[in-house]
């Protein structure tokens, strides 16, 4: 007993002695940090947000981004799956042949050439400078063919009155994931977005946040070390939310 | 000269009711909780606000929306939080009830706003984010700081039994 604990301690030390070194060698890489947008200044091209999402991580059946994303923004489930909003979703990838599972969240992909913008006949559907994607849902006239022209079927449309939202969000307008906007222009922030620090905290961390177009962020040191696949990235839409470790 | 008289009375005698009527119909609607500043007291002047409000939320709403720029000067959000702060029982009004700060003038008017169709009509928190975020730790700065999970406990110990084994 005593020797399992005293193993225990040693792997326990030695797990976060590895930790220390890790940020100590990458401390250029880990402990640059980004500097919060002050609140009157507009969203700048110099960054582009996105997430990193590590297939391998992520645990199948839990749902826990999910659950953080709508609770964050007021998204109710009220039982009609056809018609429920879906910010964020979990898919099922199965390998036929061999049987293999994987699980990985879906949401917006934040495009950098994005379809539904292109469609979208007021101009409602819009990226900002730094690529998040939005619904301004005051021009927003529920046409839907923005989500008709998404090829990640991550738009929903609000079929219901809302009255308790957590976010502004109403019926007959489309919305999506909006990359948790209000943490990125944080004046104390850019903070992670709700499904990022849900799967940290469940343990799972499969996902990173960050700038894509800054060079020193995690998130860019990742890409660049173990490469990321956009889902399909045939059609050419450079995506702001990569893969690792699809199979 | 006479009759003059007898109609102007007759006139005051029926408008003056109605005058004094209408005045206490007029709208009443809840006081800030605070004061922007001393000198113009809400965000711009009493006067310049009821007149223009509107030009400034609509202007406002773009440069957030569409940029980003989130000062909370004209903000829709600090208008409700401000004017239509919860009373001391913890009730806050409703959008198309009198009490609520907007619909009090905006029912005398007849003028219907959509705003609150997707805007709540009540302060938000000012904590927007989740519960979970009360930790307020990034993951990925506090590596070295986080204790390890019940997951990775439970493998060291099953790890441990089946070395003993």
């Amino acid at each position: 007993m005593n020797h399992n604990k005293v193993d225990q301690y040693r792997r326990q030390f030695l797990a976060q002695a590895t930790a220390v070194a890790g940020v100590s060698l990458a401390s250029g890489v880990i402990l640059n940090t980004v500097h919060a947008k002050p609140a009157d200044q507009a969203a700048s091209s110099k960054n582009r947000w996105g997430i990193l999402i590590d297939a391998n991580k992520c645990g199948t059946g839990c749902n826990k981004c999910v659950s953080a994303c709508h609770e964050e923004h007021g998204v109710p489930t009220l039982g009609k799956p056809a018609t429920d909003a879906q910010w964020i979703r979990k898919v099922k990838l199965t390998d036929k042949q061999t049987g293999h599972v994987q699980s990985i969240p879906m949401m917006c992909q934040h495009c950098a050439n994005p379809p539904c913008v292109d469609v979208c006949p007021t101009n409602a559907s819009m990226k900002r400078a730094d690529g998040v994607v939005l619904v301004d849902k005051h021009a927003c006239i529920g046409c839907r063919y923005c989500m008709m022209a998404c090829p990640y079927n991550a738009r929903s449309f609000v079929h219901e009155k809302t009255t308790e939202q957590k976010y502004p969000r109403g019926k007959g307008t489309v919305e999506s994931c909006t990359l948790c906007v209000r943490r990125i222009d944080d004046p104390n922030g850019p903070y992670d977005p709700a499904c990022v620090e849900a799967c940290n905290a469940e343990g799972h961390r499969a996902m990173w946040f960050g700038d894509l177009k800054d060079p020193n962020s995690e998130i860019s040191g990742r890409l660049k070390q173990y490469g990321g696949e956009q889902i399909r990235s045939d059609l050419g839409l450079n995506t702001g939310i990569r893969y690792q470790n699809l199979t | 000269m006479f009759l003059n008289n007898k109609i102007i009375a007759l006139m005051v005698a029926l408008v003056l009711p109605v005058v004094v009527q209408a005045d206490s119909l007029l709208p009443e609607p809840p006081k800030a909780k605070k004061k922007y500043s001393e000198k113009t007291q809400c965000v711009e002047s009493v006067e310049e606000m009821r007149k223009n409000h509107m030009s400034y939320i609509l202007h406002q709403r773009d440069e957030t929306l569409r940029k980003g720029i989130r000062t909370k000067q004209y903000s829709l959000k600090e208008c409700i939080n401000c004017h239509n702060a919860p009373a001391e029982d913890g009730k806050v009004a409703r959008t198309g009830e009198s009490e609520h700060f907007c619909s009090t003038c905006h029912i005398y008017a007849a003028v219907q706003i959509d705003c609150f169709s997707c805007h709540s009509d009540k302060p938000a928190n000012t904590q927007y984010r989740h519960k979970l975020s009360l930790q307020d730790t990034s993951y990925h700065l506090n590596v070295a700081t986080q204790n390890l999970t019940s997951d990775t406990l439970e493998l060291l110990a099953s790890d441990t039994k089946e070395g003993q084994q």
